[in-house]
């Protein structure tokens, strides 16, 4: 009898809370790792959501949801109150976004930088960042005077370091005595470690630094130091008008809006998106006029030959750290093996740890 | 002029009574933050208190979350009712996951019934060793245990760095910083379809149980309650303090590594950088707010876990700033140990008297 009646009140509760939540308009949500206001990563995320908005489509987010258990309950409170479409931002949330989508199949979901599409309502998506690396090579490589360029490192995964990979060739190309120093600080935000990294690399003689972490710390440290650096994810310019010669920006509101109106309409099919200069999902912030007019055309020369396809980041030759041949000369790297990306090409300082 | 006096006669329904009073002071002092940022104050406290729970996954997810919390609580409850002050809960917590976790990947597509006893036991022992450094140092070379604890956190965060980078990466992860996902046979069991509510509540049931029959019914509870009272009569009562202290972190670290080894086998699935969202550091409010009492900590643990599902519901649905969660913890502490100098001290305001001026 107690049992029938704990069952049936579930039952209850159960249907009550489904039905309270049910609701007809149509719903975008995100799922943001940092806060909006990190001026990095989530900061772009948060701009091409505001570019949803301005559609009239209705969104939300939850900013700083921790990669851990935490993400699965957002992730499904979002499908359970009643939005359409959810977008999940950082790579540590791929397993939870394809556990909730399982249990959500009339909810679409989209994560960012994965690689797992387990159900017919996932879609994964990331941008081309290497070909901003290599307008970023080719700017380095001619104004450096020490021939030494700092990079700060996050992660060892491909996308990582095929961005140290595209830099380091387009700057060979037009230096051929260019090393890169690479620092890894393991973590994507951390201005303490980023700032550290930044000052390590400009005590080892680099007069330029780069980075793949979010935060503004080290472009503050190189206009502090006086050496050029450029911004990442956004536009950091303000940060260090001096020291910015310019950014990469992730630009996500074109996808944002074009996957929100597929969606809306009906029309959103499982894809994975790898988007570059071309699409626009890869920008350059404005160039920094003291690296001189004629540096400015031959980067923006370079800009509208990558996307329009006429020139590649990892045209052959390539060579390993080995000098093994990794792409022939006059082949072109495939995007399979730049998904999987992971040996230093010649040139690069050090080891990828293991 | 004022006074402060110490009272004398504290009545025990009173003590036990503050914490509720926080509560309320907190939903308040929440109400009018709400308030100033422009929402509705009424709406909000329900979506940050009532919605959270308002169905079964809700309530699951607030067993979930609550679990780890009262777990590493009880735990400390040990620590601090005998004076000894172990902030490093965080720290056993990660390195129990990390034991744990390297039994589950050596287990790894492994049968079996005892694979997860295995993992929950060696986790437990993981945290407990990762204890005993505080302990000893601080009975043997007379250390300061809050510090050796604290750096001790850093020092198994950055352990679970390197091996989840490194050595113990999933060898088809390209290079992610995570580990394999561990096999069913290492996951705790589910125990509703649907829900993520796992066996791991038992572990906890049974720890808080435990907790209570040795703080209250052995002469270990016994020695623990009067060292935490008075050192001195402790020593003059023959107590060996320095066992104890090495027994109290001991129960403290394998509670705290129990909690790490939950999490792992329980919602996540595998190592990675981020298994806790500083659990150990919370149950230190957690301990408080439950007067570090097996019972309280149980309500203490369910407020606290209430206060993350809340702020997330609350984002979710009138997008109120992430942060106003940390801001309700902060909130709870404060009034407590508010209320609780109150209720120890007496303020007496004294009109100025004329020998004085």
């Amino acid at each position: 009898m107690y049992k029938l009646f704990l069952r049936s009140l579930i039952s209850v509760l159960f249907l009550l809370g489904f039905s309270l939540n049910a609701n007809a308009e149509f719903k975008v949500g995100f799922v943001y790792v940092g806060p909006t206001g990190d001026h990095g990563w989530t900061y772009q995320h948060h701009e091409g959501r505001n570019a949803v908005e301005a559609l009239g489509i209705k969104t939300t987010y939850v900013e700083s949801v921790p990669e851990g258990a935490d993400a699965e309950r957002v992730i499904r409170q979002l499908a359970q109150s009643g939005h359409d479409l959810i977008f999940t931002t950082s790579f540590g949330y791929m397993d939870p976004t394809n556990k909730v989508a399982k249990d959500f199949p009339n909810v679409k979901f989209e994560h960012a930088t994965g690689y797992k599409r387990e159900h017919s309502n996932v879609s994964t998506y990331s941008a081309r960042f290497y070909e901003g690396r290599t307008l970023l090579g080719h700017m380095a490589g001619k104004m450096t005077k020490t021939n030494t360029i700092g990079y700060i490192a996050s992660f060892p995964i491909p996308e990582v370091i095929r961005g140290i990979n595209a830099m380091t060739l387009a700057a060979q190309k037009v230096n051929p005595d260019i090393k890169t120093k690479i620092v890894w600080v393991f973590t994507w935000y951390d201005p303490g470690k980023e700032s550290e990294a930044a000052q390590a690399l400009i005590d080892q003689g680099a007069d330029i630094i780069m980075q793949h972490t979010d935060s503004t710390a080290p472009v503050q440290v190189a206009e502090k130091a006086g050496v050029w650096s450029f911004g990442q994810a956004s536009d950091m310019q303000r940060f260090a008008p001096k020291s910015i010669l310019t950014s990469i920006i992730d630009d996500w509101a074109p996808y944002y809006v074009e996957r929100s109106i597929a969606a809306r309409d009906g029309t959103w099919k499982q894809q994975d998106t790898w988007h570059g200069l071309k699409e626009g999902m890869v920008a350059m912030a404005p160039y920094n006029s003291a690296m001189g007019s004629d540096l400015v055309k031959e980067v923006e020369q370079l800009q509208k030959d990558l996307a329009s396809g006429k020139a590649h980041s990892f045209t052959g030759p390539i060579y390993d750290q080995k000098g093994n041949v990794l792409v022939a000369e006059g082949a072109v790297a495939d995007d399979g093996m730049l998904a999987g990306m992971n040996v230093y090409v010649k040139g690069v300082e050090g080891d990828i740890p293991q | 002029m004022i006074k402060v006096e110490k009272r004398n006669d504290v009545s025990r329904s009173i003590y036990f009574l503050t914490p509720i009073l926080a509560i309320f002071l907190t939903l308040f002092g929440g109400g009018i933050i709400f308030f100033i940022l422009g929402f509705n104050p009424i709406e909000a406290l329900k979506f940050f208190f009532i919605t959270p729970i308002s169905d079964l996954y809700g309530l699951s997810e607030l067993l979930v979350k609550a679990t780890p919390l009262c777990l590493i609580a009880i735990g400390l409850s040990f620590c601090f009712k005998s004076n000894n002050w172990n902030i490093g809960a965080e720290g056993q917590l990660i390195f129990g996951g990390i034991v744990g976790g390297g039994v589950a990947l050596l287990f790894y597509n492994h049968d079996g019934f005892y694979v997860l006893p295995i993992i929950i036991l060696s986790g437990a022992i993981g945290g407990m060793l990762f204890a005993m450094i505080p302990a000893i140092l601080k009975t043997y070379f007379n250390t300061n245990e809050i510090l050796v604890s604290l750096m001790l956190v850093y020092v198994a965060k950055l352990l679970l760095d390197y091996l989840v980078v490194g050595p113990w990466s999933n060898p088809e992860g390209f290079n992610f910083p995570e580990t394999r996902q561990f096999s069913e046979s290492a996951r705790m069991p589910i125990l509703f379809d649907g829900l993520r509510i796992h066996a791991g509540i038992f572990i906890t049931l049974i720890t808080v149980f435990l907790s209570w029959l040795i703080l209250y019914k052995t002469y270990l509870g016994f020695q623990i309650k009067v060292s935490g009272l008075s050192l001195k009569t402790a020593k003059y009562a023959g107590y060996k303090g320095k066992t104890m202290i090495i027994i109290v972190f001991m129960i403290s670290g394998a509670c705290a590594g129990l909690a790490g080894v939950g999490e792992i086998t329980g919602p996540i699935g595998q190592l990675h950088r981020n298994i806790s969202p500083d659990y150990g550091f919370t149950a230190i409010i957690v301990a408080f707010l439950g007067r570090l009492n097996p019972i309280g900590i149980i309500f203490a643990s369910l407020i606290v876990a209430l206060t993350y599902l809340g702020a997330e519901t609350a984002q979710i649905f009138l997008q109120v700033p992430k942060y106003t969660g940390q801001v309700f913890q902060g909130m709870i502490l404060f009034f407590l140990l508010g209320s609780d100098y109150l209720l120890f001290f007496k303020i007496k305001f004294l009109g100025l008297k004329k020998n004085e001026l």
